[in-house]
Formats: C-alpha cells, sequence, structure tokens
C-alpha cells in the first residue's frame, strides 16, 4: 500500500506530466482560460489516463510480449496498438461527453478528439512500460498522472482568471503570458524533481 | 519533398487562385499553427535544443501533414463519425513510418540521430489538428495545400525557436561555432589566461526556455499584426 501511495504522490506532484515533463501542453495552454473548461478537460483526462493505461498493461504484457498469446515479441507493434486503444478511449469518452454535457462539448471544441494525440497520455503509457510497473502500480499511475494533469492545468486557469486584472502589455496579453507562466511554474517544478516520498513514510 | 513541389508546378495553372494563395499564406502569419491555433508545442519543446533536428522535423512534419490530408478528405465522406479518430491515427502512422523508412534508406546517420523525434510526428497535435477542423469539411486540393502551408507556419517557428536556443545555449547554429567557447578563445592579458567572451547559458537547454522564447515570439508577432491581440 505504501509503495502505491508512493508512486501516487510521485506521479502528481513530483513526475507531474505537465510542468516536470512538459507533456500534453497543447490542451494545457488552449484550454486553461477559464477554470469551468479546465476542470472538464481535466476530468476526461484523469478517465482516459486511468483506462487506457491498464488496459496498454494488459496489451503488452499479453500480446506484445514474449510471454503473451503469440509467444514471440511483438514489441515492434507498440506505438500502433498503444495509439489504437487511446484512440478508442477517446472516442468513447467524446460520445459520452456529447450526450451528456453539450456545453462542456462545444466549450472543448477541438481539443477533445485531440486528447488522442495528448502526448502525456501516450507518455503515460510509455513510462508505465520503460519503469516496469505491475497491473496495481499502472492503473495508480495512471490515475495519479491523470490528477496531476487536472491540478496543474486547473492552477493554470485559475493564474489566467486572475491575470486578466494585471496591466499585462497588450501584445502579451492571453497566450503569451500563459507560455512564458508556464515556463515559469516548470522551473519551480524543477526544484522538486529527486525528492523520494518514501523517503518520509514510515 | 521534391513530389511536392512538382505537384504545385504541374497544377498551379489552374487551379491556383486567391483562395489558394491564402490557405498557404495565411498560417505562416495570421493564423500560425503554434502561436495562434496553440498546436503542437510539444515538438517545439522536444525538438528545438539544436537547428538541425528541428529543419528535418519541419520538413518531415509538412510532408506528413500535407498527404494525411490529401488521404482523409480523399476518404471524408467514406469514413463513418464513430471511428475517424482510428482510422485518421491509421492513416498518420502509415505516412510517418514512410517517411521514417526513407529517411533511412537515403541517410542512414541522419535516421540513427532522429528517429525518436520522427516517431513523435504521430502525437505531433498539428496533424490531427488540421484533418479534425480542415480535411473532414474540404475539398482534396484545397485540403493538400492548407496541409503544406500549415507545415510551413509550424517550420518556421520551430527553425526560429531552435536558432535561439543554439545559439544562446551552445553558442552555435547548425553545429558550426559561432559565439561559444569551443575553437575561438581569447587571450585575458592580464592574467594570462585563456577566456571566451561568451558563457554559453545552459538555461537556454531546459524545456521552460522554449516556452519563453516562443512566448516571446507571440509578443513580437501580436505586436506588428494587432488584430491577433487577446481583447478578452
Amino acid at each position: 500500500m505504501g509503495d502505491l501511495l508512493n508512486i501516487f504522490l510521485k506521479s502528481v506532484f513530483i513526475e507531474n506530466m505537465v510542468l516536470a515533463y512538459f507533456l500534453g501542453m497543447c490542451s494545457f495552454l488552449a484550454v486553461s482560460k477559464s477554470v469551468k473548461t479546465a476542470v472538464g478537460l481535466g476530468a476526461a483526462v484523469i478517465f482516459v489516463l486511468t483506462l487506457t493505461v491498464p488496459i496498454n498493461w494488459v496489451i503488452n504484457e499479453m500480446v506484445l510480449g514474449p510471454n503473451g498469446i503469440f509467444k514471440t515479441d511483438l514489441t515492434f507493434l507498440r506505438f500502433i496498438l498503444f495509439i489504437a486503444t487511446i484512440a478508442a478511449s477517446v472516442q468513447l469518452v467524446e460520445m459520452v461527453v456529447e450526450k451528456f454535457s453539450p456545453a462542456l462539448y462545444s466549450a472543448l471544441g477541438i481539443f477533445l478528439p485531440l486528447i488522442t494525440v495528448n502526448c502525456a497520455i501516450l507518455g503515460g503509457a510509455l513510462f508505465m512500460v520503460a519503469r516496469e510497473y505491475d497491473f496495481a502500480e499502472a492503473t495508480t499511475f495512471g490515475f495519479g498522472s491523470g490528477v496531476g494533469f487536472f491540478i496543474a492545468i486547473v492552477v493554470m486557469a485559475a493564474i489566467r482568471e486572475k491575470i486578466r486584472y494585471s496591466a499585462v502589455p497588450a501584445p502579451l496579453r492571453g497566450l503569451g503570458i500563459a507560455f512564458i507562466l508556464t515556463g515559469l511554474m516548470g522551473m519551480a517544478f524543477m526544484s522538486l524533481m529527486g525528492i523520494n516520498p518514501a523517503n518520509y513514510m514510515n | 519533398m521534391a513530389e511536392v513541389e512538382t505537384k504545385v508546378a504541374q497544377e498551379k495553372e489552374p487551379l491556383f487562385g486567391k483562395k489558394e494563395r491564402q490557405l498557404i499564406i495565411d498560417p505562416l502569419n495570421d493564423n500560425n499553427p503554434i502561436t495562434v491555433q496553440v498546436l503542437g508545442i510539444c515538438s517545439a519543446l522536444a525538438v528545438t535544443t539544436l537547428v538541425k533536428p528541428a529543419i528535418i522535423m519541419a520538413l518531415s512534419a509538412t510532408f506528413v501533414i500535407a498527404f494525411a490530408n490529401l488521404t482523409i478528405s480523399l476518404l471524408r465522406k467514406g469514413i463513418p463519425k464513430q471511428i475517424r479518430m482510428i482510422v485518421q491515427l491509421v492513416v498518420i502512422a502509415f505516412l510517418v513510418t514512410v517517411v521514417e523508412q526513407v529517411l533511412k534508406a537515403a541517410n542512414y546517420p541522419i535516421w540513427k540521430q532522429l528517429s525518436v523525434y520522427i516517431g513523435l510526428i504521430i502525437t505531433n497535435c498539428i496533424v490531427m489538428g488540421r484533418l479534425e477542423a480542415f480535411a473532414m469539411a474540404n475539398k482534396p486540393w484545397r485540403s493538400f495545400l492548407d496541409g503544406l502551408g500549415n507545415g510551413a507556419g509550424y517550420g518556421i517557428i520551430l527553425i526560429i525557436v531552435a536558432a535561439a536556443r543554439e545559439l544562446f545555449g551552445k553558442g552555435s547554429l547548425m553545429g558550426f561555432n559561432i559565439i561559444g567557447n569551443s575553437s575561438q578563445y581569447l587571450i585575458d592579458t592580464t592574467t594570462n589566461s585563456f577566456f571566451s567572451w561568451y558563457m554559453p547559458n545552459n538555461v537556454m537547454v531546459l524545456p521552460a526556455a522554449a516556452l519563453f522564447v516562443i512566448g516571446v515570439i507571440i509578443w513580437v508577432q501580436r505586436a506588428r499584426n494587432q488584430k491577433l491581440i487577446d481583447v478578452s
């Protein structure tokens, strides 16, 4: 249990997808204009990551690995299969959102289908392979990364809502200042790198 | 890329009107994929520490965007809405594989250096963004031009960012030393020691620096092009 908590804390704060690895930037910058849409996209990303990382773990172990159903090493198919899994899950999310929340659907616009090519999602699956997690760890890691993305995008949206009242030079308003803010937040997060929560849990 | 250019030249006369020209020119400034549409940021952070990978990435991405747009536009009436993302990704993955194999055959050392970056094009949201926003609703020839224009607009920003980061982070451009300290030492006569007048700035090598550089590019672009200023 302590191991899982450790992985969760690490994936949320220390190895945050957005602010430490700079993955998933496009939707992070484009959809963080208001807290409301940011919460919607953040929730969708949590859902997709929690769903796809375990599914991709199963595919990686049962289909692609040397101990899988084909008894051969098919890891060169990893990208295609991972992306196909992600595309199918995102398509599912899109249909659900369109049906139950048309307002959120139109607010997210093109960035809902673009979760498919959000590098944070594929990055989550590839980190999971690289770090050799087992099934429970992979699920925790997927959920934690999603929560990390959620926190980052909501914080960013809150800052951008406040900064509207500041005297930012007109050409830098909106997107320009968002880029610079993200850079500063990323540099702040660099100071967390290397902390291991396991050292503080007994 | 030669194939692309001959195609443009052949069909230029009857089909290249004002609207078509707009499709190429708009993404260079008014509707730039990175600074206005906010697409393809991840790769702009990952491949811009040096100029050379940035140029190869820009060319490969332009090829993939243009031909993915063309293919999806030809197929657009036959794709059911429920599975369109999977179809789009299969097309993109196929084209990326083609680019990678061609590069491997044509120039093996470069391929070895860049194979990871080329794979990144699959998850580059410009490609799928243009498929969703343009190719699903427009005719093949215009989608193809839209792809070329967006590839060029993406490439320009990529190369500017890479030039700034390589120049100030490593003191070189395209691998040639410009202001760095590797070969051109000066002699400090008071202490009789070697020194270089420019110390490479390691911050520029961090991904965060790319965000700062793009922020400044947006600032300059919007100062010159007032209609892009965000009024909200």
